[in-house]
């Protein structure tokens, strides 16, 4: 399972990709986005860099950063499992796999294990309801969960 | 033995269940017996089903095998597959399959059969005709055959596009743009991540008609982050259709600047309402802007804009090449042309079936999708995503048409046919779509951001036995509310799930069903 690469908060790499990001038209959302998939969350510190490069004020940025599901504020488990709770999800048993998923990680939604290793998301939809029960983890994607697929890949990844 | 040519379906449905281990599977029995294959990525046909569906190049055409799991590869090979040989997988000609003969395949025409990387595949299989032609009608013709087609916007609201477009056109501007609305975030729905993963060129070609035809020289398409492939596959296409002057200064050489850039979501739901969409690209908070002004006067940065789904623009293409008249023979009453229907949920046949408007529910979940996934009768459907009403058989009767869905009590929306089998708990159904709203309300306007909070409360009390009459009348004050009360369909539309269920299946609630 691969691991994301994420790089150590660093202010002058953060400037770099705000000002590389910046180029764009409406370029909050492309620079939020590009401070996470470098550092792997928006650090607090990258906020009022962006409030400066963008000529807003941080309550803003802040605004926009807030409203938005993905972004986050603390780096998440080394791996992220987004489960999908939507309807055609639902229809082919997700709520009890999901049950079975937080019993087996002792999570809830949201939270992260305690070895750090595995963050659980929900997530409304990927577009695999013809492949129901899915989920997403680290950005690759499984259709057809059962129980045992999942515990399969719930300890591979806290293996890895 | 001349050089084996297989077909591997790589969008995130057929990668779910595995097409990409299988592929590489393929790969290492075919190395060990020195053979050389070429491994051509496409979409997906749409047979959710028989996914990962792998087909191979035979003098009798192309072949289908599937469901191909990892394990078969070895078997498959020494079997023959690659000279079309018989096994217990084969499915034979996939066009042949019932599922996809009886469509009509218009804007899915392409997908799950061209090389998605390729700009010469996308040629030869009729790829930039309805641009050619919209380069030699100009503008106002253009817009004047999408309007005469009958096309009406295909991500729910139902507005005939070609009247969005001339709005545009008339609107006098130095500046004006194309929205594409790739923020396909019902359940239920996948035809918008089908077309992009499967025929990216379709959409640019839409977007481009659009754009040349407005006087548009930008495009932005906003997809949602829960569909990393589709992000992908469309940008490596953009790159590619840029590089081949498709998009440009001089946009396919029509002397018109047109380009595309992709803006990826961040997870909110409302965000697919377009509105909140524009302020999202603006890189604002997704929150909803009050109408007037429409879009088409004041959209994208306070320009003039058009905004269309993802289908809306993909069809674009096929009615430009084929004609107005063409499109309009397919459908019925004011739904022209060809819907792609998305089965999902606990249905046997789970897949996109593409056909004209009109066909019954009844047909589309008993012949086409063959009943539930888990042998059990269906109880419930909901049709139109987390904002669509559930259905009971007793509405199976109801043709697939905007019209008569509405006259029901339901919506048709991007098309997307969930179903449930009799195990389904109709209450708590009900409370997930008001739970669903207060998660994603943007929370400009009252009656969505606090009434979906007071939805979930009410409904607890009703499931808990406390007052449940009272409470019913209760919930049902409030949704009347939230309907007529809320600025955008988020907040207006949640009380179809609700009250359908509630309606229908009342004996969930704890309530007595009310005599007929």
């Amino acid at each position: 399972m691969p691991v994301p690469n994420y790089e150590p908060w660093d202010e002058t790499r953060a400037a770099e990709v705000i000002a590389e990001a910046a180029k764009q038209d409406g370029a909050c959302m492309p620079i939020l986005h590009a401070v996470q998939r470098t550092f792997g969350y928006v650090p607090e510190e990258a906020l009022p860099m962006i409030a400066q490069t963008l000529n807003l004020s941080r309550a803003d940025v802040y605004g926009v950063f807030s409203f938005y599901h993905d972004f986050r504020h603390e780096r998440a488990g080394r791996h992220v499992m987004k489960l999908c709770r939507a309807e055609a999800c639902q229809a082919m048993g997700a709520d009890a796999l999901h049950k079975h998923a937080r019993d087996k990680l002792q999570i809830g939604w949201g939270e992260t294990t305690a070895d750090g290793k595995v963050t659980l998301e929900p997530v409304y939809c990927l577009g695999l309801c013809a492949c129901a029960p899915s989920g997403m983890i680290d950005g690759k994607v499984y259709g057809g969960l059962d129980n045992a697929k999942l515990g399969k890949l719930i300890d591979r990844a806290r293996a890895a | 033995m001349s050089q084996a040519k297989l077909y591997i379906p790589r969008d995130a449905g057929a990668l779910g269940l595995g097409s990409s281990d299988v592929e590489m599977a393929m790969i290492a029995a075919l190395k060990k017996r020195n053979i050389d294959a070429d491994f051509v990525h496409t979409g997906s046909r749409g047979l959710y089903w028989l996914e990962p569906m792998i087909e191979v190049a035979t003098p009798q055409g192309r072949i289908a095998y599937g469901p191909v799991t990892v394990d078969d590869v070895e078997e498959l090979v020494a079997a023959g597959m690659l000279d079309g040989k018989p096994h217990r997988l084969r499915l034979g000609k996939p066009e042949e399959l019932p599922f996809l003969k009886h469509q009509s395949r218009l804007t899915f025409a392409r997908c799950g059969i061209v090389d998605r990387n390729s700009l010469d595949d996308y040629r030869a299989h009729s790829g930039w005709v309805g641009l050619e032609k919209a380069l030699s009608l100009g503008p106002a013709a253009t817009v004047d055959l999408v309007t005469k087609s009958g096309l009406r916007g295909r991500g729910g609201a139902g507005f005939p596009t070609g009247i969005k477009w001339k709005t545009v056109l008339d609107t006098p501007g130095a500046q004006k743009y194309i929205v594409c609305n790739a923020d396909e975030g019902d359940s239920g729905t996948y035809a918008d991540r089908m077309i992009m993963e499967g025929d990216p060129f379709t959409l640019i070609e839409g977007m481009t008609i659009a754009g040349v035809s407005v006087g548009a020289t930008k495009g932005f398409i906003y997809i949602r982050s829960e569909y990393p492939h589709s992000i992908y596959v469309m940008q490596r296409a953009i790159d590619r259709a840029r590089k081949a002057g498709v998009l440009g200064a001089d946009a396919f050489g029509s002397g018109k600047a047109f380009d595309l850039d992709i803006r990826e979501g961040a997870g909110a739901y409302v965000c697919g309402e377009e509105t909140s969409m524009l302020d999202s690209i603006e890189g604002k908070r997704g929150q909803v802007r009050a109408k007037p002004p429409l879009p088409a006067h004041k959209g994208l940065f306070g320009k003039p804009t058009v905004i269309n789904n993802v289908i809306s623009l993909a069809s674009v293409p096929w009615i430009l090449a084929n004609g107005a008249e063409a499109y309009m023979n397919f459908g019925m009453g004011r739904s022209r042309g060809t819907m792609p229907i998305q089965l999902a949920g606990n249905v046997r046949y789970r897949g996109l079936f593409e056909t004209g408007f009109g066909l019954t529910l009844g047909e589309i979940v008993d012949d086409i999708g063959g009943g539930t996934a888990s042998g059990r009768p269906v109880r419930a459907v909901q049709v139109g995503g987390p904002l669509g009403a559930y259905f009971p058989r007793n509405l199976f009767d109801t043709p697939f048409d905007i019209e008569a869905f509405t006259a029901k009590g339901g919506l048709i929306g991007h098309g997307g046919v969930v179903v449930f089998d009799d195990t389904v708990d109709m209450a708590k159904m009900a409370r997930f779509a008001m739970e669903f709203c207060s998660i994603e309300s943007c929370g400009k306007c009252t009656p969505c951001r606090i009434g979906s909070v007071r939805g979930v409360e009410t409904i607890d009390k009703i499931i808990k036995g406390e007052r449940r009459e009272a409470n019913a009348a209760l919930l049902a004050d409030l949704c009347d509310t939230m309907k007529f009360g809320s600025l955008c369909a988020l907040g207006g539309f949640v009380p179809y799930p609700v009250m359908s269920a509630l309606t229908h299946f009342p004996e969930d609630f704890g309530l007595v069903r009310k005599a007929a």
